[in-house]
């Protein structure tokens, strides 16, 4: 055995910030992914064919690639294309909050046609239009399947956002990487990512169990 | 008040309605009755356009509501429906429950709401459940607080598909004598049930069902005691 940590310690500080700097695009990618997604979603539960199927074929194109494909394509294919030089920030967002939509929106679906139909019954038996259905009846009690599902999409981004290193952006993952080469050693600078990475996700997953909590307990 | 003419109803190829033909005047009290898939709820359903009929009409209040342009929202208005399973909003409270529809879709006030829906949980006999939820309820308190919930939209008519069909048979009371309570108070109400002792004392009218036709209409008394096909002799020889 031959490990050596004093080596990592004057990186910390630059690892460390690798998080913030994973934690910003998962955030704003996720934020992105859950405006998408409810469009999608809404129009997935609605009766409008043609745009029906186009959401419904979205989301199988991206959830029937892998993610680094899709990177890829958007890092590479954008500049080819258009001449527009596509920053690896801006390519990262744009990958993960698109792929993130298609889950989202099918969370969403999934979640409001999980509601007992009675309720929608119930809602049109007593005249309520369309909007206020949604709002207030349906969606409240969606929000209940809902909510701990976006928490699990959360948790698997902020893991996958570390394929992000692929295309050189300064993620937590590509910062463990420069100090390996930095200093000729791979493990420790890994290591110390790795759990840097194992607490962010415990922090998600105790959260998403405090969220169902919450939700059941409003049953 | 209502009025259906040669109503159908297939789901696919199914034909599950087929040539209903008859009429609810104002103030009347119906129970229609028949074996379970005989195309009870359905019929209930068509009447405020839950389904939608293949073909024929249905009139309410001298609108044909099968005709397209006809604003579905403003039927169902009129016409309150209660549900074997209740389908109780369950993040609201009993309260919100009765108050939310009014003042959604008839714009009423809120204090005027929440005052008209006091009258309606006193008259049902759960003003101290104003502000509980519903899944603290029992079954036959929900199905009370439904009923309140239908007439705080106060519907010229009242639809109920089998009110006590889910309930332990300690509470079927309770909710039957909601019911009768409206029929005494002159509203107009159609019932699906299998309480044939209900059936007897408070219908004007029995409509007997089978196999998705209408094949007895009469008066309670000559219903249950001279049935005039073998199919209504067999279901009562069944049921009773
Ligand atoms: N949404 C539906 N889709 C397909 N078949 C249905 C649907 N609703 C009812 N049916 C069928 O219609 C028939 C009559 O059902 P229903 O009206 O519920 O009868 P009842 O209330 O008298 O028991 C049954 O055979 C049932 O399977
Ligand atoms: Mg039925």
């Amino acid at each position: 055995m031959n490990l050596d940590f004093s080596q990592i310690v004057p990186y910390i500080p630059f690892m460390l910030e690798g998080v913030w700097v994973t934690l910003q695009f998962v955030i704003i990618s996720i934020i992105f992914g859950f405006i998408l997604g409810s469009l999608i979603a809404l129009v997935k539960i609605s009766d409008i064919k043609g745009f029906k199927f186009i959401a419904d074929a979205y989301t199988s194109v991206f959830r029937g690639t892998p993610l680094i494909l899709q990177l890829l394509l958007i890092y590479y294919a954008i500049p080819q294309l258009t001449g527009y030089d596509i920053s690896p920030f801006l390519s990262a967002i744009l990958t993960f909050g698109l792929n993130s939509s298609a889950y989202v929106s099918e969370i969403i679906r999934a979640g409001i046609q999980a509601v007992d139909k009675g309720q929608r019954e119930a809602a049109e038996a007593l005249g309520i239009p369309y909007r206020p259905m949604m709002l207030k009846i349906i969606l409240p009690q969606a929000m209940k399947n809902i909510l701990p599902a976006l928490m699990n999409e959360f948790i698997t981004l902020t893991k996958e956002s570390a394929i992000v290193s692929v295309i050189s952006y300064l993620d937590l993952m590509r910062r463990a990487q420069v100090v390996a080469s930095d200093i000729y050693r791979n493990f420790e600078p890994l290591l110390f990512v790795g759990v840097l990475y194992y607490i962010m996700v415990m922090i998600l997953t105790i959260a998403g169990k405090y969220v169902e909590k919450r939700m059941r307990a409003s049953d | 008040m209502i009025k259906v003419e040669q109503l159908h109803k297939s789901f696919g190829e199914n034909e599950v309605l087929s040539d209903l033909n008859t009429s609810i005047e104002r103030g009347e009290v119906v129970t229609i009755i028949g074996p379970s898939g005989s195309g009870k709820s359905t019929f209930l359903r068509c009447l405020n356009l839950l389904e939608k009929p293949t073909s024929g009409h249905v009139f309410v209040n001298d609108t044909d509501i099968t005709n397209p342009k006809v604003d579905i929202l403003k039927v169902r208005e009129q016409i309150g429906m209660v549900f074997q399973h209740f389908h109780l909003f369950p993040h609201m409270t009993v309260l919100d429950n009765l108050t939310y529809a009014p003042m959604t879709v008839k714009g009423m006030k809120k204090d005027e709401a929440v005052r008209k829906a006091k009258d309606l949980l006193e008259r049902v006999g759960l003003s101290d459940k104003t502000n509980a939820y519903p899944n603290s309820l029992s079954g036959g308190q929900k199905q009370r607080v439904a009923i309140a919930r239908a007439l705080a939209m106060e519907p010229e008519l009242m639809l109920f598909d089998e009110p006590t069909s889910a309930l332990d048979p300690e509470m079927v009371k309770e909710v039957l004598d909601v019911i009768k309570d409206l029929a005494h108070s002159g509203m107009t109400l159609a019932v699906v049930t299998h309480e044939m002792g209900f059936a007897k004392e408070v219908a004007d009218r029995v409509v007997f069902m089978d196999q998705g036709k209408i094949v007895e209409e009469t008066q309670p008394k000559t219903f249950f005691d001279q049935p005039k096909t073998e199919r209504a002799q067999n279901f009562l020889d069944k049921v009773l």
